[in-house]
Formats: C-alpha cells, structure tokens, sequence
C-alpha cells in the first residue's frame, strides 16, 4: 500500500483504492467492487451498531465506486447521519456524500436541510463553511426553499466571518441562478453593493459575482455598484505589486477580483457621472499603458493573469463603445497579440477583434489587420484558431474588401478542415450576396462554391443562386452562359447539375443564339449528366427538358424520345415515372399556347431571410459566431445602421447597392420616400447590412410586433434596451388617428430625435398621413408623444414604416419598425340575418372575388378567443349564421374616402387537423387578398 | 461562471469531476466521455481553448494530468487558465509535491481544497494563504492519525 494518504487517513479505504487499481482487467475491477458493495451492504445491515469512523470510511468507499461510474443506491442514510456527527473529518464527508450523490427522497431532504440549518445556526464557521458549500453543491429547489431567505441575513450580519461571509455569497448565487424567485430582493441587497468596500479582498471578489448576476437582472437596484466598483478597481490598478499581499498573482495585484469588476462594469452603460467616468477612463488606459511594459516576470502565469485583465479591459472598452481614442488603442493592442509567439493570445486576439468589428470607431482599424488575418487562415496550426481567424474576416467584411475576403475564404476552402467547411461555405454565401455589387461576381462565386466544395453546399445555398438570378433579370443571361460553361467539366458536382438542370430550364434561351450553345448542345449536355445523378436530381432534368419542349420547339422530338424511353416510362422510380408520363402527355397535346402558359417563367421569389443565414445560425448554435451575428443584430435593433462606419456609408449612397435593392430594401436609400420593404419579412442578412444610410432595414420581430395590432389598436410596439415605442389609436369610418409614445429608457439624452413615418409611393397614394414634429431631444426617462391623422383614401396594402433616428451617447442609432395601420381599421361592423349573409355571400361568388387561405393554427384553438380576435379585426360577428356551429362567420364595410367595399368573411376551424380555413369574399379582389393575408396570421 | 471541472490521466481515467450545474448522472457520463476524447486528440502545440456546444473548455496539461474547465462565452479563458494553476499550487502545498497519485489515494481531499477555491463555479477565495489556512484548519480538527488505526481496516 502506497503510503500517500495524509492527514486522518482511512487505510481501508486505501487498501481498497490499491486492489482496484490492481485490477487487471475490468472485470476483475467489477468483482471486486460487487465484493466490496456486498460487505458494506451487510455492515450497513448488521444488528451491530457501526462507529462513527466505519461509516466513514464505508461512505468514502461507496463514494469513490460512485467516482468510478458505477450506481449506488444505498449509503444515504449513512451518509446523513454522519451529518450530525461532532466530528468535523465524518461531518466533511458525509456532506461530500450528499453532494455528489444528489438523491431526491424527500425524507432524506428534510433530514439533510435539518441538519444544514443546526449547522448553519451553530455559529461554528467552519461548520457554516460546510453547510453552506452543500447547499451550493446541490443547488436544487428545496434547497432553495429552506435557505434563500436565511443566507442573505447571513451575508451581511455584521459579527459574520469573512470566510463564512464569502461562501454565502457565493452560496446565495447559486440559489438565485437556479430559482431566482424565490431569492427575496429586500433590505440585504443595498448591504450587499457595500461589500465592494470591504477591507477583506476575499469578500470583495465572492460578493463582485453575486452582484454582477443580480445586476444584470435588476440593473436598477444595483445602480450604485457602478461608482463602487470604479473607485476599487481603480485603487487596484494603481497599487504597486506588492500592496495587495496575497492577492498578487505573479507581480499581477488581485487579477480575479479585476476582472469581475470589469465584468460587473459591463453590466452597464458608462457612467454618467463625468467623475467617475474619468476614474473609469484612467483605468483602462492604466492597463493598457501596463501591456506595453516589460513583463515583471518570465512565467507565463505572469502574462496570463496580466493579459486576462487586458482582455477583460477590451471587453468592456467594446462593450461601453464611447471612447474612439480606447476603442482604436484596444485594436492595436490586439493587433500586436495577432503576431504573438502564443497561441492563446493569437486565438484571443482574433476573438476579441471580432467584436471590435462592429464597433463604427474601431471598425476600420480592425480592417488594417486584414492581411495578418488571412496570413492566419493560411498558416495557424490549430484549427481552433483558424475558426477564429474566419470569424473574423467575416466580421470585418465590408463593400471595400469583400471581393479580397471572400476570394481568401474560398481559398482556404481548398484545404479546410472537414469540420468547418460547411460553415464557411454559408459565410462566403452570405458575404457574396450582401456585398454583390456586380452579381456576375455572386454567380461566379457560387459556381466556385459549388465546384469546391460541392458537398458542403447545402441546399439552402443552391436554392438562393436560383432565387436571386429569377429575381434579377440584369444577370440571368450570364448566369445561363456560366452554368453553361462549367457544366462542360468532365466531372462536375451534382448541385452543379441541379443549379445548371434549372437556371438553363428558365433562362436557356438567352444563350441558345449562340451556335456554340445551341438548344440542342443543351440539352446533351445536361442530359450527359442525367444517368449519374440520384433521383431528385434526375427528376429536376426531366422538368427543365420539359420546359425545353416549351423553349425550344425545334428539339421538342428529341426531347421526346428521351422522355418515351424504357428508362423513363418505365422507371423503377415512381415520381421518375410519373414525371416522364405526365411531361410526355403534356408535351403531345398541348398546343403551344398553353405549354408557353403552364411553363411560364418562374414569378419572382418573395423576398424573405436568407435561409442561408438562419443556416448558418442553425448549425452554430449560440457558439462563437453566431455570438457576433447576436451582438451584431442585437446592435441593428437598437442602433441599426451605426454597425458600419460613415465613410462605408457615404459611398453606398453615392452608388446605391443592387444588393438593397434585391433585399426589397428600395434603390433611393436617401429619400423618404425610399418605398418599404415589398413583402412582409425583411431579409436578416440585410438587417445588418450598410445599404441603408437613411432608413434602417426592419428592426427584427417587427413583424411580430405588427401582427399582434391588427386586432387591437394598443400596445407596445418596439422595445429595446434604449427606446420603447407605445401606440393608441382610434379609427371611425375612413378616419383614424394614432398616439405614438416614444419612451427613453436609458438615462440619457437621446438628442436629434427624428421619427419619420415612410410611406411607399405607392401608399402615399392610397393613405394620407400626417404627422407634426416632435422635440429633438429627449431627456432620460422621458416619454415624448406624436400624433399621427390618418385618412383612408382607398384600398391598400403595404403597411407605413416608421423609422427613428436619434444620438444616444456617441452613437447614431436608426431603426425602423412597421407602422400597423392596416386596410381592416377602416371596418364597420354590418350586422345581419343567416338569409341576408348567404345571399350577399352567393352574390359575390366570382372567383375574382373570392380568397381563400387554408392555415395551420398558430395558437391553441379556443373559440372565445377566435371570437375576440374576428371583433377586434373589425367584422360583426354574426352569430347562429352558419350551419356549423363551429363556423365563424362575419360581415362588415371597409371604409374609404372612394369607396365603400362590403366584406364577408367565414373561418372554418377543423381541431382534429389543427387547421383553419378562411374564405373571404368581397367585391374588390385586392381586398379579399388583403384582409384574408391579414387574417390568416392571427390564428 | 465555470460549469464544471474535469481532471483526468492521459489514457483517459477520470480522476475528478466537479459539477456546478444540475445535470442526469448518464449526461455526465456522456459529457465526460466526449470532453475526454475531444481533449486527447488536440495536438500539443494548439491553443488552450476548445469551443464545445455554447460552452468553451479551457484545459491544460500538467505532469500526466489534464485539467479542464468548462466555462461560458463571456468568462475569461485566460483567467480560467489560472485557476487550473491556483488549484495546482493549492494541491502541491497541502500534499507537498503533489502528483496524480495523491489525488487518487486523497480524492476527498482534493475535493475539499476545491470547495476552499470555488463554490458554484465561481472563485471564492484566491490568496493562497488563505485557502491553504482554511484547509489546514479543519485539518487540525481531525483526530490522530493513530487513533484511527487502532480501528479495524474493514
């Protein structure tokens, strides 16, 4: 037997641990065990009561068969009774016991929390130091219970050991971060802010992580830490190595304690006070002044704890965002980490660049470090590393390097790691669709994309080419002739077959002049691909030689031959085979007309996010990029279009961005009356792209927001960290008029407060809108008001944009939401009989003038919601009209300053499907499609 | 805050975990069983940091132990590095040279010296003074070496 046990060594314990290690195999380990489970099971059981020390040690050994991986479900008791014992070594592991092996008998729970309060109340501290260690251990909602509320008292009681003051604290953040409400707010928390002046610098650092948790969920109560904090970070900082004693960390004073004050400060936004803002300014310069110093020592524990209170600094410099002179000075500083002889500071660097990337002050210094960045990609070992070094050349990607960033990143694709590869062909799809200011070059790069790394192209990535080059007439010839070209490989990607199968089925006319690619050259060439490919493949080929038929007249015999061939009518695949019949049929009797009618271009693609970026977001989760994607969109909620810096900005409006364009973002960023997005959703890659120098794209869940008014009239629209936007309307008739209440939640002045309500011209012409000025300033705390008159002038349907443009601190914010002035407000209620609704409802029986929407519930369906919902929408409610009871029907006139349009409306529930039907039915086709669309998306 | 702690050997032997969030044992189990893999694959010249899931694990080789720590986004990787280092000292003055070994034959102890160092996944106390004071404190309650051997070894 080793002789390592120390202090109350338990030697059967160590025996044991011998004879397991001696185990030559795992079986032998798992006799041995099962002899070991047996003798302490019958020790457990035996009519002979076990002293103190015995169960002790049993409970130790069946702790550490627990260690080992295997189930126990037995020793608790014992466990707990050593609890009581007056012996602090079988107290310690009985605690350690009941730690580790959490078991949810309610009566043990009750024993265990008797025996934590006897020694919470023992004023014994290192029996508190016990208690209150197992109830962080476990953590769990009991615990909670029995102890929330008595572990604040310990806290801040005066006659408390600071040992015992610093588990509580810590003991207490526990509880609160796994059943916050039942941790009591009350008098101890002013108390707790005081512990940043306690002389103990032990007590200082457990209490900084509990308040930086309570602060950060009750910003307002903990307020004053800020000031607090400040002065102690500051005595910190300025303190020479050796004043803090033991709480110098390798010539580095009280690192820990540093960094979770930075962190609380980050719970915050600068401070106001000019003071303290000062002291807080001096800091950070400090410690960025000490990075420049030659290092105290050679140890790396020494660089490591210097440069974690650096980095802590840059972090908090980013996050207040208000000091360019910091914000420049922490990019050069992690510039020079970039080249450092150490990977983590390397992978740090390029990680906290990737924040500063976003920050319109540091944005084009993070841009001169480009060629280190890419020289990273090329060179870095680590593929952690090489993560960070992409993450990053995506975050500082703007219009004037993107054609560089992405030319690199495609590059590296070449030879990146499996692991990653997917994630950078969504990020290069991404960049090259959102600064595609010549969209040959979005074309071209897919295709490289694609022959690249064809396998990591998802469908998402393919499906968008084709949408973009359906939406963009300006670019389908070339796409025909590229996709055309490369199709030519010997071997090329099947997702090459399908983009290329699709874009020549739509577009192969506009390179078919060209003898060199004549429609009979297309069609071999694809049809060459046809045998390799798998079936959806395959199935997409037979549509575009059908869309050919229609195309090309002359090779329609070819064609169909192809189609007429054993392999094809009589594929083993039944949607091949289907396919082939139906083509075939359709392409021998139909007369050309109605080929050129059911094989029309493909219609426009709505608009809506990129899918590729939901992707992206999908598959890395909140991890590091998306982090950025977060802050970034998070940032374009509450600062849309600040993320870029204003010479980007200038340039984009001097050449207004195709991308915008495409984005439904409107070509006249400059004017007001730059038309709102065309359908409802905004693209998110847009949301933080740097097209929009006048009106920010839409802030995101806008169009939630929207929805919920259609059926109510008041509410919160928009709220973010900075600015809440209330609405009160009323509507009569063709009238309406809204209050719009703009609320400051911040502290500070929001000056050149400039909310503009954009209406399409196309709107302009269906709504009169006016709206008067409001105060350019509006101080912390305040709310200013606008009123908005509203006349209905005729039928329309896209909805106002209210875009708000303001200063908070340093920054330009510029947001946009949906304004819900919506067609169905200018309803009037018509109540009338079951014979009156089926006559009028016959009358409107045109085709035209019906719409009809069948949806999936969104939400649980309850008929007295359902109800509330068709009154609040406008409509009568007609009760006892329709035959099915379960039926909604409702009638009603939609006012306007032209025309009166009488409405019908009947909502089918059917609860076993989870499906509803909507019909409506009015004499005016844009308005049944108006008010079915509005409809269909309150249930 | 650090979310847990794992030390393990190179060949993959677990010699310690520490669990500050509630989780199933048989998630632990799978936890500990990926973590480990995932750290004995890096190279020895990479970086101390692994993004895994939203957490990010910091670990770090010491004699023929690993320590790692798993830690959330915005914690501070090179702190958390140190803390690794704290606890390795902490370790090293109770047991004098400390070694794998110790931590075998004492995981109890390495267990409470843990507890002196962090509770709920947050630093409590970082002088070394007083930690180690804590620990040999309660290390004085104990009773005589002795009169623990006088009792029977099963």
């Amino acid at each position: 037997m080793p002789a390592v046990s120390k202090g109350d060594g338990m030697r059967g314990l160590a025996v044991f641990i011998s004879d397991i290690r001696n185990c030559k195999s795992k079986e032998a380990e798992i006799k041995r065990i099962n002899k070991e489970l047996a003798n302490i099971r019958s020790k457990f059981k035996g009519d002979k009561a076990l002293d103190g020390y015995s169960k002790k040690k049993y409970v130790c050994k069946l702790l550490f068969i627990f260690l080992l991986g295997h189930d126990i479900d037995f020793g608790h008791m014992e466990a707990v009774n050593l609890l009581s014992s007056n012996r602090y070594t079988e107290k310690q592991i009985g605690y350690l016991f009941i730690s580790v092996l959490v078991n949810s008998n309610s009566e043990l729970i009750r024993l265990i929390n008797n025996a934590i309060k006897n020694d919470l109340a023992s004023r014994n501290p290192t029996f508190m130091g016990l208690a209150l260690h197992c109830i962080a251990n476990v953590g769990s909602r009991e615990m909670a219970e029995a102890f929330a509320g008595e572990i604040p008292k310990i806290l801040v009681a005066g006659d408390t050991m600071d040992s015992v003051k610093q588990s509580a604290a810590l003991c207490l953040l526990r509880l609160y971060r796994t059943s916050p409400d039942l941790v009591p707010m009350g008098d101890w928390t002013s108390r707790v802010v005081h512990l940043l002046n306690d002389q103990h610098l032990g007590v200082v650092t457990a209490a900084t992580s509990l308040i930086t948790t309570l602060a950060q969920k009750n910003p307002e109560e903990f307020k004053t830490s800020v000031s607090l904090a400040v002065s102690r970070l500051s005595r910190i900082v300025t303190s020479a190595s050796t004043d803090l004693q033991d709480y110098t960390y390798y010539f580095v004073p009280a690192p820990w304690l540093s960094v979770k004050l930075l962190r609380l400060l980050q719970c915050y936004p600068p401070p106001e006070d000019p003071a303290v803002r000062g002291r807080l300014t001096e800091c950070l310069e400090t410690i960025l002044n000490k990075a420049q110093e030659p290092p105290k020592s050679k140890k790396v524990q020494h660089s490591n704890a210097k440069n974690a209170v650096l980095f802590e600094a840059i972090s908090l410099i980013i996050h207040h965002d208000s000091e360019p002179n910091l914000l420049v000075r922490a990019c050069n500083q992690l510039g020079q980490f970039l080249q450092h002889r150490e990977t983590n500071l390397r992978y740090l660097a390029l990680e906290s660049m990737c924040t500063l990337a976003s920050s319109e002050f540091s944005h084009e210094a993070v841009k001169t470090h480009i060629e280190t960045v890419i020289n990273a990609l090329k060179t870095e070992r680590d593929v952690s590393v090489r993560q960070r070094a992409v993450d990053l050349l995506y975050a500082m990607c703007d219009r004037s390097n993107a054609q560089q960033i992405v030319a690199e990143m495609l590059n590296y694709l070449e030879t990146a790691d499996y692991s990653i590869r997917e994630e950078i062909v969504l990020k290069v799809a991404i960049l090259a669709e959102k600064y595609a200011v010549d969209y040959t070059w979005y074309v071209d790069t897919i295709l490289n994309l694609i022959r690249i790394a064809g396998d990591y192209v998802s469908e998402e990535v393919w499906y968008r080419v084709i949408q973009i080059v359906i939406n963009r007439d300006d670019v389908q010839g070339y796409a025909a002739k590229t996709v055309f070209e490369a199709l030519q490989a010997p071997a090329c990607h099947e997702n090459l077959v399908k983009v290329g199968g699709y874009i020549l089925g739509e577009f192969g006319n506009l390179i078919a002049g060209d003898p060199r690619s004549s429609p009979l050259i297309q069609f071999n060439l694809l049809h060459s691909k046809f045998h390799l490919c798998s079936v959806p493949t395959r199935a997409l080929l037979l549509s575009t030689y059908i869309k050919f038929v229609n195309l090309f007249p002359e090779i329609k015999t070819t064609i169909q031959d192809v189609l007429r061939s054993d392999s094809q009518l009589k594929n083993a695949d039944v949607e091949l085979q289907q396919r082939a019949v139906e083509y075939l049929r359709l392409s021998t009797i139909a007369s050309t007309d109605i080929l050129a009618t059911v094989l029309e271009e493909m219609p426009p693609f709505p608009e809506r996010e990129s899918s590729i970026l939901a992707k992206l977001k999908k598959k890395k989760g909140p991890g590091t990029v998306t982090d950025l994607e977060e802050i970034k969109k998070e940032r374009s909620s509450d600062m849309n279009g600040s993320a870029e810096p204003a010479s980007v900005n200038a340039s984009a409006v001097s050449t207004p961005s195709p991308s915008a364009d495409l984005l439904g973002l409107g070509a006249a960023p400059l004017a007001n009356s730059a038309p709102p997005p065309s359908s409802s959703g905004s693209l998110l890659v847009d949301v933080f792209s740097d097209s929009a120098s006048a009106v920010a794209p839409l802030a995101p869940g806008s169009d939630d927001n929207f929805a919920r008014f259609v059926c109510k009239n008041n509410g919160v629209l928009f709220e973010n960290q900075l600015l809440q936007i209330g609405l009160k309307s009323e509507f009569r008739q063709n009238l309406g008029r809204m209050f719009i209440f703009y609320g400051n939640k911040t502290s500070t002045q929001f000056l050149n407060f400039t909310p503009t309500v954009i209406c399409s011209d196309d709107l302009q012409s269906s709504l009169n809108l006016q709206t008067k000025p409001v105060d350019p300033t509006v101080d912390g705390g305040a709310q200013v008001q606008q009123v908005v008159n509203i006349e209905c002038v005729s039928d329309f349907m896209e909805a106002p944009i209210l875009n708000i443009q303001f200063r908070y601190g340093g920054t330009f914010q510029n947001l946009s939401v949906k304004l819900p002035i919506t067609l169905n407000k200018f309803f009037q209620p018509t109540e009338m009989s079951s014979q009156d609704f089926f006559q009028r409802w016959k009358q409107l029986s045109n085709p035209k003038q019906e719409v009809q929407n069948i949806f999936k519930a969104k939400h649980p369906m309850d008929a007295e919601i359902t109800k509330a919902k068709i009154i609040g929408f406008g409509s009568a409610l007609l009760e006892e009209v329709d035959p099915n009871p379960a039926n909604f029907v409702g009638a009603g006139i939609i006012h306007t300053k032209t025309t009166q349009i009488g409405c019908l409306l009947r909502l089918e529930p059917n609860l076993q499907a989870q499906m509803y039907r909507l019909t409506l039915r009015t004499s005016k086709e844009a308005v049944s499609q108006r008010l079915c669309e509005l409809l269909s998306e309150q249930f | 805050m650090i979310h847990f702690i794992l030390l393990f050997s190179r060949q993959g032997k677990l010699r310690l975990q520490k669990w500050y969030t509630t989780l199933p044992d048989k998630e632990k189990k799978k936890i500990v069983r990926e973590i480990v893999q995932i750290i004995l694959s890096r190279n020895q010249k990479t970086s101390s940091f692994v993004d895994w899931k939203d957490l990010k694990l910091v670990y770090k080789r010491y004699a023929s132990l690993y320590f790692c720590c798993a830690i959330e986004d915005q914690d501070n990787e090179l702190l958390t590095l140190e803390i690794v280092h704290r606890y390795v000292e902490l370790l090293d003055r109770y047991f004098g040279n400390v070694c794998e070994l110790d931590i075998i034959f004492n995981f109890e102890k390495a267990y409470f010296i843990l507890d002196e160092f962090i509770i709920g996944g947050e630093v409590q106390e970082t002088s070394k003074r007083s930690a180690v004071k804590a620990i040999e404190d309660s290390d004085m309650l104990q009773e005589t070496v002795e009169e623990y051997m006088n009792k029977p070894a099963f």
